[in-house]
């Protein structure tokens, strides 16, 4: 069974009905039981770091991640949702930067490109052992963000261009993230969906 | 590699049934908009625009219903617009499954309306459309209401200024002069409002050739939106693709799995 973690991060329906293409069963819940004992979590989010800080406080989320971590328990972090779980956020917030989740070392910051939002289809950098992007890793994903992470963290990194590089997706053993939206991002969406489940 | 041009079919939808002419030959049911949809999405769409132009509310409601249908089956970004005068409105589509809304009069009247909007669910959600014509304001370009029938008065570029600053992620920019004439974009109105604003541009109006999707590229915009050309069957989204591709515009290939 895969969890959605609904933390009063926008519209979690189309996550839901992607993830239940895989044929799993899938639940919406922000009960702390659920999300801990779940085959897979998807921690979703859009709107601004802080903002998704706070909701994810108000249901005690960043303990629910670390649980899962300690019970070997996958767990899947998208958009805003893979922002989190880094150290720092200073979106809105230069001098002082917001904490996240923390399990990853570094801040997330804002992309320097001539157009913000990174809006749109763009191209990723796998590593060739990457278990998410097996067999997809030419294809385009869905993005819309303005703010991103840059440094090296975790097992495997994927990257991707938009003014700079920064990072795309994060596999570390039983955490793993996107910076875009897979459940938007049609049949290469779909696939790593199938391949993230595959791993649960 | 770099990011892709979007192409965006828009549906006009009322009373669940999408009108403006539709003559797709691979449709059994032309007007059923969740049809269209998936059909755009499997051609390649990289997102889907529901103009909502019913007049009631129970056409509001089937709207909703349509978007439900189709953000259950169509895996790809749907921005819905449409009568949106409330962050209420906005919370229902992104509850029945849109990703992002389009907002035009409202936001003319209201200007508030944006900074409510981009504070609740963030500016990414918030696409501003206008519809706007040359005339002798200040920059040359009046933005017009009532689907272009009535002019406002309004300077086109100082009210995408101020609209940035409140809050908008995204500029949808119709030109009334070129819209249903097949003769191109209007490239200099594109041009000019590109110079101003660094979020991304959405072009619409005026599709004819495929040329005219690359010199609306070239003045600046990041994704072309067009419906008459696809109802009708004129272009199809993967020959625009290839088209583009060819000329050197980075563009998404749909994949099949």
């Amino acid at each position: 069974m895969i969890a959605i973690l609904d933390y009063g991060s926008g519209n979690l329906r189309s996550a839901e009905r992607a993830f239940a293409t895989t044929g799993l069963d899938v639940v919406v819940t922000s009960d702390r039981r659920t999300a801990i004992e779940a085959d897979g979590l998807v921690v979703p989010g859009v709107g601004a770091f802080a903002a998704c800080m706070k909701g994810l406080n108000s249901i005690d989320g960043a303990s629910i991640i670390r649980a899962r971590l300690e019970k070997a328990r996958p767990t899947l972090g998208i958009c805003i949702g893979m922002q989190i779980l880094f150290a720092l956020g200073n979106e809105h917030a230069q001098e002082q930067p917001h904490r996240g989740v923390g399990i990853w070392p570094a801040t997330v910051s804002a992309l320097k490109a001539p157009i913000v939002p990174h809006m749109g289809w763009n191209t990723v950098e796998a590593p060739k052992a990457s278990i998410l992007f097996a067999g997809i890793n030419t294809e385009s994903f869905y993005f819309v963000h303005s703010f991103a992470a840059k440094e090296s963290v975790g097992l495997m990194q994927t990257w991707t261009t938009y003014g700079e590089r920064f990072l795309s997706a994060v596999e570390d053993s039983y955490v793993c993230a996107t910076q875009f939206h897979p459940e938007k991002s049609g049949e290469a969406g779909l696939a790593l969906i199938r391949n993230w489940t595959k791993t649960l | 590699m770099s990011l892709s041009i979007r192409i965006i079919p828009c549906l006009d939808v009322t009373d669940g049934r999408v009108v403006k002419g539709v003559n797709f030959t691979n449709l059994i049911d032309a007007g059923d908009p969740v049809e269209m949809a998936a059909l755009y999405g499997k051609e390649g769409a990289d997102e889907l625009t529901f103009l909502d132009i019913s007049a009631s509310s129970s056409g509001r409601e089937t709207t909703l219903e349509i978007v439900r249908r189709t953000a259950e089956q169509v895996f790809i970004p749907l921005t819905v617009g449409g009568g949106i005068r409330t962050v209420k409105d906005v919370d229902r589509l992104l509850r029945a499954g849109a990703d992002k809304v389009s907002i035009n009069t409202s936001a003319i009247a209201r200007p508030e309306l944006i900074a409510e909007i981009a504070d609740t669910f963030g500016s990414q959600v918030l696409v501003l459309s206008i519809d706007a014509r040359r005339a002798r304001t200040e920059s040359g370009f009046e933005v017009t209401t009532h689907g272009g029938r009535q002019g406002s008065g309004l300077d086109a570029l100082t009210w995408i200024e101020k609209a940035c600053s409140l809050g908008v992620g995204e500029i949808l920019l119709n030109s009334m002069d070129a819209d249903g004439t097949r003769a191109g974009y209007d490239i200099g109105m594109i041009s000019a409002v590109r110079a101003i604003t660094t979020v991304p541009l959405i072009a619409s109006g005026g599709a004819g050739t495929l040329a005219d999707f690359a010199a609306a590229i070239d003045a600046g915009a990041n994704a072309l939106l067009a419906a008459s050309v696809f109802h009708f069957g004129i272009h199809r989204i993967k020959d625009i693709k290839s088209y583009l591709g060819s000329q050197n515009y980075p563009v998404r290939t749909v994949a099949t799995f």
